[in-house]
């Protein structure tokens, strides 16, 4: 049987580097093919020069057993590929029908719209491979979910059989994963290809047929769900053995560092977000805040951190007050923050590396006095820092906003960890990074914690909050529901608390009690 | 093991000093990257420009209705005709240049030169307004009021330069200098203390502070400030000549110190913007106001002290305006340059270099076109028009690149600044 689709030598040569060399894939229809590989390996490039937005220095693309040139996204359409991008190209105030017309409008005599016509075919997409998609719906009130099957459909409604999917999860919920995987099997079963970009191990071995390796613009290997491991898998991709498990020796708990008392934090829209919280964290230890994203996390983090003010309760830091302190009061009483997201908040992408490594401290000795700026130390601090904390970069003078998620997020941390501190707020440090530098990010987190650090934690990501922290406060509707001893309580204990049910009350559940604590 | 150390020390140093080679070489190569935009959108402008000239020539259309070889001769000398009068008016004519500089004679040589020295005379306004706009993108606020900030700055130093008698030059004339920058900060004051307090948009609110500029001017020069026995002319009376920017050479040579005070001025923004702390914050502030508060920066103190220096900025073009060419002030003082600085600072991608660079070409095109209008007969307002083009293809830089099929550049490295302001960041 011909294969749907085949790439065939293809090379992208970009100004001193090769991001693309000489990669052969094949795609069997009804299959799915996971595209793994670290950030910056090539896969991105490639699935742009399958979609017509990079042409490739060499190699052919064919289609059906037919070669075809693909000069833009319109080509790649014609010939049947569509791709689902991570950001969603949609128009919020638009309805679903409106969304998936545009560019391909169905009109009725005299030129004007057809959207019953359209809302008719979308509906029939929907019920045929299980969307559920209201076409009469409003993008901006759909979860993010549904906008992701929105751009399936979109691809769909234009009869694409080829679809590449660029790390889909990477916005969705555990649930909402799931749930794409459902359809994606669906969308095989009904004769559809799909091509599966992602770093994520633990979701490749659900839903893959077949895995294709890459690394540093290089197929590297193959294989199948059936005979990899995560082990295996992390190992090819990174090309060394990963330590997926983290070793750690008990807490040595130290004084006091943190203590917050009956905190309560409004959201932009005054709503009450932080719940009367109170919890403290003490130094040598990781405290992790768990919970589904959205249940007042980030405000809880801004307002210890100076950058919201709370409407009532107490923040202390070392015995100072600092609940309506500004950020650079926070900072200095030797606070480290990394932000959530930190392309918004935490660098500056115009600026380069240098800049952006003094970008909280650069008023401070050595690199400044009075007003005069001294780069020379600026520069000598830039350069020791990405040495140290290996960031991947052809010089200082890089423009931040040039380098892959994982170095940008390891420009952070430089920043952050390379400073005398004595308590590290680290809101979702490995938010969309690959393996490597997950593992290499959780090893400082902790190296940082046996140095006497007090470390709050913040991730949706249970496996990180259940690997790296000593206490996990649990966090929903903006209450902290538990504290638990993290050796002593599962992973499924732990999940339960998060949708906001505690495992004790059931009556099955006859096991020891989470030993749950209240501060 | 010394030894060893040593020769891992040199090495290091070694290694160090290859990277700081390359990253300057990747440094030189990125100011040409920088260059190039704004070279070819000129480029570009001129050539659009000689097609509005052919089309608008009553002599093209004579020639073609005789025969197309007349058309096309005429198009050409047309073309020719304004540009050359538009260089020679603009530099000087070089046959006359070269003649001036063989008979040796003194007067001669700078009659001769006077048409490029002119055009240095027009540039200095077009630097200092130019750095207010610079100032105020680098900062993320988009100062549209730099012509009202220009006219106080103006009717502030003529009202030190001709109320206080008596006074050394070399005080009188700093002293209404910092008058015309002082009338034009606190022009640029309200706006940027209106944005850091209440969220109100600099861009409403400075073309607001415009039309006060304006209509607040006109009463001075009709009322209080009025010249005496001038009758309802609405003209200042003329300043103390203690009060004046000197010019080096007699009339009517206007080349004047001015000149040189604008470029210590980009100088000193430079310095300011890349070198101190505090540029640091107005960069940071500008160019991600999130990551800035995120880093402990005061967002609203930065944006007020960046309108005020902006404003403070296009106080000291209407002062240069006065004090070294005009002596007095009058409604015509300002030729647009509050809003022909808004196309420059874009012209010189915010940067004082650049914005000397630019104005040094507006000067150019706005000098030569007067040459070029006695001469041609073709209209000042073609250069209007280029300006026009020149801006248009500097802001959609797309449209140079698909021309000339330059590649995009990777995302980061596009450098073009601009107040992202519009997006009501706060």
């Amino acid at each position: 049987m011909t294969p749907v689709l085949e790439l065939k030598g293809i090379t992208k040569q970009f100004p001193g580097v090769l991001a693309n060399d000489h990669i052969d894939l094949t795609l069997n229809k009804g299959e799915i093919l996971v595209l793994l590989g670290e950030n910056g390996a090539g896969k991105t490039t490639l699935m742009n020069i399958l979609y017509g937005l990079y042409q490739p220095t060499e190699g052919e693309i064919w289609v059906e057993g037919k070669k075809i040139e693909v000069h833009s996204p319109t080509d790649a359409i014609n010939a049947g590929i569509g791709m689902v991008h991570q950001h969603f190209m949609l128009i919020p105030v638009f309805t679903v029908t409106e969304n998936v017309m545009l560019g391909d409008e169905s009109t009725k005599a005299g030129g004007f719209l057809d959207p019953e016509t359209a809302a008719q075919k979308i509906r029939h997409i929907s019920n045929q491979y299980n969307l559920a998609v209201e076409p009469s719906a409003y993008v901006k009130d759909l979860p993010v979910g549904v906008q992701q099957r929105v751009e399936i459909i979109k691809l769909l409604y234009r009869e694409a059989d080829i679809l590449i999917f660029d790390e889909p999860t990477a916005v969705l919920t555990p649930q909402e994963a799931d749930e794409l995987f459902v359809i994606m099997r669906e969308l095989v079963n009904q004769g559809k290809s799909i091509i599966f970009i992602t770093h994520k191990l633990r979701e490749i071995l659900d839903v893959s047929d077949r895995i294709m390796v890459v690394r540093r613009g290089k197929i590297v290997g193959e294989t199948t769900p059936q005979e990899a491991d995560q082990n295996k898998l992390a190992a090819m991709m990174v090309g060394r053995e990963v330590q997926l498990d983290l070793e750690k020796s008990p807490a040595q708990l130290g004084e006091t560092v943190l203590s917050v008392t009956d905190l309560t934090v409004t959201d932009d829209q005054k709503q009450i977000t932080v719940d009367n919280v109170s919890l403290t964290v003490q130094s040598g230890e990781i405290l992790g805040i768990a919970g589904v994203q959205g249940n007042g996390q980030t405000e809880l983090v801004e307002a210890i951190t100076g950058l919201r003010n709370p409407i009532d309760g107490k923040i202390e830091i070392l015995g100072n007050n600092i609940t309506h302190a500004t950020p650079r009061q926070v900072t200095e009483l030797g606070v480290a923050h990394v932000p959530e997201d930190r392309q918004r908040d935490g660098l500056v992408l115009s600026f380069p590396i240098y800049e952006n490594l003094v970008l909280n401290t650069y008023y401070q000795e050595p690199y400044a006095k009075g007003v005069n700026l001294y780069y020379d130390r600026i520069y000598k601090n830039a350069d020791q820092l990405i040495e140290d904390f290996d960031v991947r970069t052809p010089g200082a003078s890089t423009p931040v906003g040039s380098l892959s998620g994982g170095n940008q997020q390891k420009v952070i941390i430089a920043r952050e960890l390379s400073r005398p501190i004595k308590f590290l707020v680290a809101s979702q440090p490995t938010r969309g990074l690959d393996v490597g530098s997950i593992e290499y990010i959780h090893n400082r987190i902790v190296k940082k914690r046996d140095d006497g650090c007090a470390v709050m934690l913040v991730s949706p990501e249970l496996d990180e909050i259940m690997k790296l922290s000593d206490r996990i406060a649990v966090m929903y509707r903006g209450k902290i529901i538990a504290v638990l001893d993290a050796n002593k309580v599962t992973k499924e204990e732990v999940g339960l608390w998060m949708a906001g049910i505690n495992p004790n009350d059931s009556k099955n559940n006859n096991r020891e009690s989470a030993n749950n604590q209240k501060i | 093991m010394t030894q060893d150390n040593e020769n891992k020390h040199n090495f290091n140093k070694l290694n160090h000093v290859a990277e700081e080679v390359l990253a300057d070489s990747t440094k030189k190569k990125s100011i040409w990257q920088t260059m190039l935009i704004p070279a070819l959108a000129i480029l570009t402008g001129l050539i659009l420009g000689a097609v509005i000239i052919i089309s608008t020539s009553e002599e093209v259309y004579t020639g073609f209705q005789q025969s197309f070889g007349a058309g096309l001769s005429a198009s050409w000398s047309a073309v020719a005709n304004s540009y050359s009068s538009l260089f020679k008016g603009a530099f000087g004519d070089p046959a006359y240049i070269i003649e001036s500089l063989r008979s040796g004679d003194a007067l001669e040589i700078r009659r001769a030169l006077n048409p490029f020295l002119e055009s240095l005379v027009v540039a200095t306004p077009y630097i200092f307004a130019g750095l207010a706009v610079a100032l105020g993108f680098r900062a993320g606020l988009f100062n549209i009021g730099v012509e009202g900030q220009l006219f106080m700055g103006a009717i502030a130093a003529t009202y030190v330069g001709y109320s206080i008698k008596g006074l050394p030059g070399f005080i009188h004339m700093p002293l209404a200098l910092l008058a015309g920058a002082a009338g034009g900060a606190i022009w640029g004051f309200v706006p940027g203390w209106l944005k850091a307090k209440t969220g109100g948009h600099e861009v409403i609110n400075t073309i607001m502070m415009n039309w006060i500029a304006f209509r607040l001017t006109e009463w001075l020069l009709t009322g209080p400030m009025t010249r005496p026995n001038a009758g309802r002319i609405p003209v200042s009376p003329i300043i103390e000549k203690s009060a004046e920017i000197p010019q080096f050479f007699k009339a009517p040579i206007r080349f004047h110190l001015g000149f040189f005070i604008a470029l210590a001025v980009a100088y000193l923004i430079y310095w300011l913007l890349f070198k101190t702390t505090w540029g640091f914050n107005l960069r940071t502030v500008g160019a991600n106001p999130r990551a800035a508060k995120y880093a402990g920066m005061n967002i609203a103190r930065n944006t007020i002290m960046a309108m005020t220096i902006s404003g403070a900025l296009a106080g000291l073009a209407g002062a240069n305006q006065v004090l070294a060419i005009n002596r007095s002030m009058a409604i015509g003082l300002s030729s647009g340059y509050g809003f022909d600085s808004i196309a420059l600072a874009l012209l010189g991608n915010s940067h004082p270099f650049g914005v000397i660079l630019g104005a040094l070409f507006f000067g150019v095109l706005r000098n030569g076109a007067t040459k070029m209008m006695v001469t041609t007969a073709i209209p000042i307002d073609i250069i209007s028009i280029l300006q026009a083009l020149i801006l248009m293809f500097v802001a959609a830089p797309a449209i140079i690149r698909a021309i000339y099929r330059i590649r995009k550049p990777k995302a980061g490295d596009e450098a073009v600044v601009f107040a992202g302001s519009w997006g009501g960041n706060k």
